[in-house]
């Protein structure tokens, strides 16, 4: 089949980008989206022309590294499903799609389809994390977690920080991202100690990131290739409402001296 | 060049402890004058980096993706092992040792591979305290399963996305370093070069590569934590970014290349579709227990799979290898899949697949058990190949899977550059002629957490380091070479894409030096790469400037280390003149086809030095002693 790719290209982040017109001709049903855009690069590049930048890694839809917005929907037209995973057979002859960056004003365009999501590493630093350093902790199974706390957990984990979320969201919010990590550690049992005091720090920061507030659109959980739910923003607010609450009180107990 | 492998002369048990007590410390408030450069943050190096900066060291930390979290560790789906004997089926420290010794097919250093099960056992307690979201039982215990080739269930997973959970438990202990100032992280940025100032590693030249700024990085030590070289074939399951760029450019400058040929073909994953195809997609092998692998009895039967007869189907690997069946070895599952392709066998477009069905296991277990537990690769094969494995049977085929082989370390994982250390799968250390499913993740959280971050001290504490600086004359030399490099890449402008040489080198690696390899074969290689290098460098183009963000650029320099290293890997191969675990040599088998290994010659780990373009690389040997697990044949019959 053929397809018609309006493409958006900038040449690096600041200069202005436009869309440019591009055949993608003998595509194979069997081939991957990326594949087809291999096909398109490998053309471009024999002509000697810039072929398109695009992130990418695994390929397998797991390490969160691709993802464009395909005709306006976030990793394409396949629910659960990340662009280097979708196939040509999700698409029909004469298609014409158009293929843009993740837009959001947290993420800048670095090149082409390339943004930078350096803001959601600075979120995790916040607080993504058990404060336990390398050493000799108890064994692993003196903490007993239900199978159902653990696979909740996991289902939350589960998230690969591809920020889709983020591109589908009317606001640019990254309250699915935030919330979830804050949501797997704060499940289980190791993550109680800061269990607030993450909550605290990382919506704080995901504020400074310029990320938007959350007015649970739902696109966010439409959009995202795990199928995390939006339940767990819901838990966030929870958190963090209270750690608010309990974070004014540990001041004034604490007085200022 | 001298091997020294540094191995603690004790009883095999006590070698840790005693090397403990005996390495030279730096003390506490001296670490943070020390600088280490780790380069990579996959488990390996994630780990490394977050558990040195706890100790105090300054880190510099380097990856190429944007960020750490999507190291291709990321990808591994089936689990992690160690000795921690919950389930109370036998297993020990000692068998897990036994178990890798053996499965390495008697290749690897019994030092080592006692420590890596030793220490097993305290990552998955690390792991759980930092919250990984591993599989529990209902009363809330972890839950355990066996994993190819084991005899007991010694495998911790979290769903299908082990490699994930583990992964980003080390990338939050860095995050959490980042945050405290520990480790300063360089994302997006590619090594190039290692710094070797009088015999030592003392840094780095890497490129940023969105502003393509090259600039060198100066420290104390430098650890490579930078994965395996699979993409040599370009086919594989690695990530598209994998490649062998660091370790290679470290070999270059003095660092022995061990058992390059050691490559591990892994029987579970989806066939090529197309000439398109980019990548192969790993089917985890723990479908491997719960599905039955055959193909008809009958070469060129093309009946669908379900119009075959029972008596019409040959389930060869239960047939061959009755007492493991379908749970044999990787690299015997894997060459008895091409041998009943090789008969026209195979099933599926092209030939090259045999059926991994799970009738039998729904029909015992029912569907929901099978979606339980293989759900999401269900969905993840269904998602590719637009089949239903819960109606038609998988079709699976062997593909480039990982690299035993990798710079040589001694038994503190140094090098032969002293000062270099290297970890994780870019080492050859612990798994011989054959990796057995599950081990990796749990060397590179050994190497990462329990034995680099004391073993690095040794180092530091014992050798007095001058200081450097940029303006070094070696400094400027290898940012020199750095540059002349990229500029000759971007200037050749010639005829054909990076990605077509990188295809052809595939080829002939898979060809010839891939599942099944003989004399002439190699022979054949070894004429046919230098010609592709030779075109390479006359007529490969590359666009753009090598002042921005330019993935073709990358790409090339990439390959560029592929076609040195393909050569160096069939010299290896041609040489071994023996069949050992994933090293099958057509001339070296039994009479049922079985590989047969020549202890009396072969029984060392092959290091190879550099000696300078154009020249032979001379071969180091480091004889094997199997004083514990003592030199047996392999059987899985
Ligand atoms: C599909 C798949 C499934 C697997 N499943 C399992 C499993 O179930 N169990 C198991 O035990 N093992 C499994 N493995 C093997 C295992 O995942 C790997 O061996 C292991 O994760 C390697 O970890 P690493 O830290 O050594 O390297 P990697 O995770 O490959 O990390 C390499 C790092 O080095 C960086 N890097 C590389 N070159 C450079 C450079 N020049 N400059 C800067 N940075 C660089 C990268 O950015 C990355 O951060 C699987 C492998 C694959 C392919
Ligand atoms: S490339 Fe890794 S998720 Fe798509």
């Amino acid at each position: 089949m053929n397809l018609t790719l309006h493409v958006w290209r900038q040449p690096a982040a600041g200069a202005a980008g436009k869309f440019e017109r591009y055949e993608a001709r003998d595509v194979s049903p069997e081939m991957s989206f990326l594949e087809m855009l291999d096909v398109v690069n490998e053309g471009l590049i024999a002509a000697g022309q810039a072929p398109i930048a695009f992130d990418h890694d695994c390929r397998e839809g797991i390490c969160g590294m691709c993802g464009m917005m395909i005709s306006g929907a976030a990793h394409g037209p396949m629910k659960m499903t990340t662009t280097c995973q979708l196939h040509m057979r999700s698409f029909k002859d004469g298609d014409e799609l158009w293929l843009e960056p993740w837009r959001a004003r947290a993420f800048t365009v670095v090149r082409d389809l390339v943004v930078d999501r350096s803001a959601f590493d600075r979120i995790i630093q916040a607080g993504g994390f058990v404060s336990v350093n390398t050493g000799s902790p108890q064994d692993a199974n003196a903490i007993p977690i239900g199978k159902q706390e653990a696979d909740e957990a996991m289902d939350a984990a589960a998230c690969i920080g591809c920020g889709a979320c983020v591109a589908a969201c009317p606001n640019g919010s990254a309250s699915l991202f935030t919330a979830a990590k804050i949501s797997h550690l704060g499940l289980l049992p190791q993550g109680q100690p800061e269990r607030y005091r993450r909550a605290l720090r990382m919506v704080a920061q995901m504020d400074l990131e310029h990320f938007g507030g959350c007015t649970l659109f739902g696109e966010c959980q439409e959009a995202c290739p795990k199928g995390i739910s939006i339940d767990f923003i819901a838990r966030m607010n929870r958190d963090y409402l209270r750690a608010a609450a309990t974070a004014r009180e540990e001041r004034a107990v604490g007085g200022t001296g | 060049m001298e091997l020294k492998s540094r191995v603690p002369s004790a009883p095999v048990a006590e070698m840790w402890d005693r090397h403990k007590f005996e390495m030279k410390l730096v003390n506490p408030a001296n670490k943070r004058k020390y600088t280490v450069i780790v380069v990579g943050t996959g488990l390996a190096g994630a780990s490394a980096a977050a558990s040195m900066s706890e100790l105090g060291y300054q880190v510099k930390a380097f990856c190429f993706q944007d960020s750490p979290r999507r190291a291709h560790s990321i990808a591994a789906q089936g689990g992690i092992n160690a000795a921690k004997n919950y389930p109370n089926d036998g297993d020990s420290v000692w068998r897990l040792f036994y178990d890798t010794v053996k499965g390495g097919d008697f290749r690897a250093r019994e030092a080592n591979v006692y420590r890596l099960a030793q220490v097993s056992v305290n990552i998955i307690d690390q792991c759980v305290a930092q919250g990984v979201p591993f599989a529990r039982e209902y009363g809330g215990m972890l839950a355990n399963r066996s994993f190819g080739g084991a005899q007991v269930s010694r495998t911790f997973y979290a769903r299908g996305q082990t490699g994930q959970q583990l992964l980003l438990g080390a990338y939050q202990a860095l995050e959490k370093e980042i945050a405290r100032g520990g480790v300063t992280m360089f994302p997006r940025t590619e090594m190039l070069d290692l710094i070797v100032i009088d015999g030592r590693a003392r840094g780095i030249v890497a490129r940023d590569l969105v502003t393509g700024t090259v600039s060198s990085h100066l420290a104390d030590a430098v650890v490579l934590g930078t994965g395996g070289y699979g993409n040599v074939f370009f086919l594989s399951t690695n990530a598209k970014g994998s490649n062998v760029t660091a370790a290679w450019r470290a070999h270059k400058r003095g660092a022995a290349f061990a058992n390059p040929c050691f490559t591990q073909i892994h029987p579970t994953c989806i066939p090529v579709s197309g000439d398109h195809q980019s990548k192969l997609t790993l089917m985890s092998e723990s479908l491997r227990n719960d599905g039955r692998v055959w193909v008809p009895k009958k070469a060129g039967d093309t009946r669908p799979p379900n119009q075959i007869p029972e008596a019409e189907r040959d389930y060869y690997l239960e047939r061959k290898y009755p007492s493991f069946g379908n749970l044999s070895p990787r690299d015997i599952a894997s060459r008895a899949a091409k041998e009943v392709c090789d008969e026209g066998r195979g099933v599926g477009p092209g030939g090259r697949g045999v059926y991994l069905d799970f009738a039998d296991a729904i029909k015992r277990l029912g569907a929901d058990q099978i979606a339980e537990r293989y759900g999401n690769l269900f969905e993840m094969y269904e998602r590719i190949t637009a089949e239903n494995p819960y109606r038609v049977p998988m079709r699976i085929y062997p593909a480039v899977h990982y690299t035993m082989g990798g710079l040589w370390v001694d038994y503190n994982l140094m090098s032969t550059i002293p000062g270099l250390h290297v970890i994780g799968e870019a080492n050859f250390s612990d798994h011989g002629a054959n990796r057995l499913g599950a081990s990796a993740l749990m060397q590179g959280l050994a190497d990462g957490y329990f034995v680099l971050p004391l073993t690095i001290g040794d180092y530091l504490g014992s050798n007095k380091l001058e200081p450097v600086t940029l303006d070094h004359p070696e400094v400027r030399a290898t940012e020199a070479a750095v540059a002349g490099r990229t500029s000759t890449l971007l200037s050749i402008r010639g005829h054909r894409t990076v990605t077509s040489i990188h295809r052809e080198l595939g080829k002939l690696m898979w060809e010839y030096c891939g599942m099944a390899r003989t004399a002439d074969g190699l022979r054949h290689a070894l004429q046919e790469i230098p010609k592709l290098r030779d075109e390479f460098w006359h007529d490969v183009t590359v666009p753009g400037t090598g002042a921005e963000l330019n993935q073709s650029l990358e790409h090339a320099g990439r390959v560029a280390d592929f076609l040195e290293l393909a050569e160096l890997m069939c010299v290896d191969a041609l040489h071994r003149e023996e069949s050992c675990g994933g090293h099958f040599r057509v001339e070296h088998q039994t009479a049922d086809g079985e590989a047969l290994r020549d202890d009396e010659r072969f029984a060392y780990v092959a290091a190879w030095e550099y000696k300078g373009e154009g020249q032979a690389p001379v071969l180091h040997k480091e004889p094997l002693e199997f004083e514990n697990v003592h030199l047996a044949t392999r059987s899985y019959k």
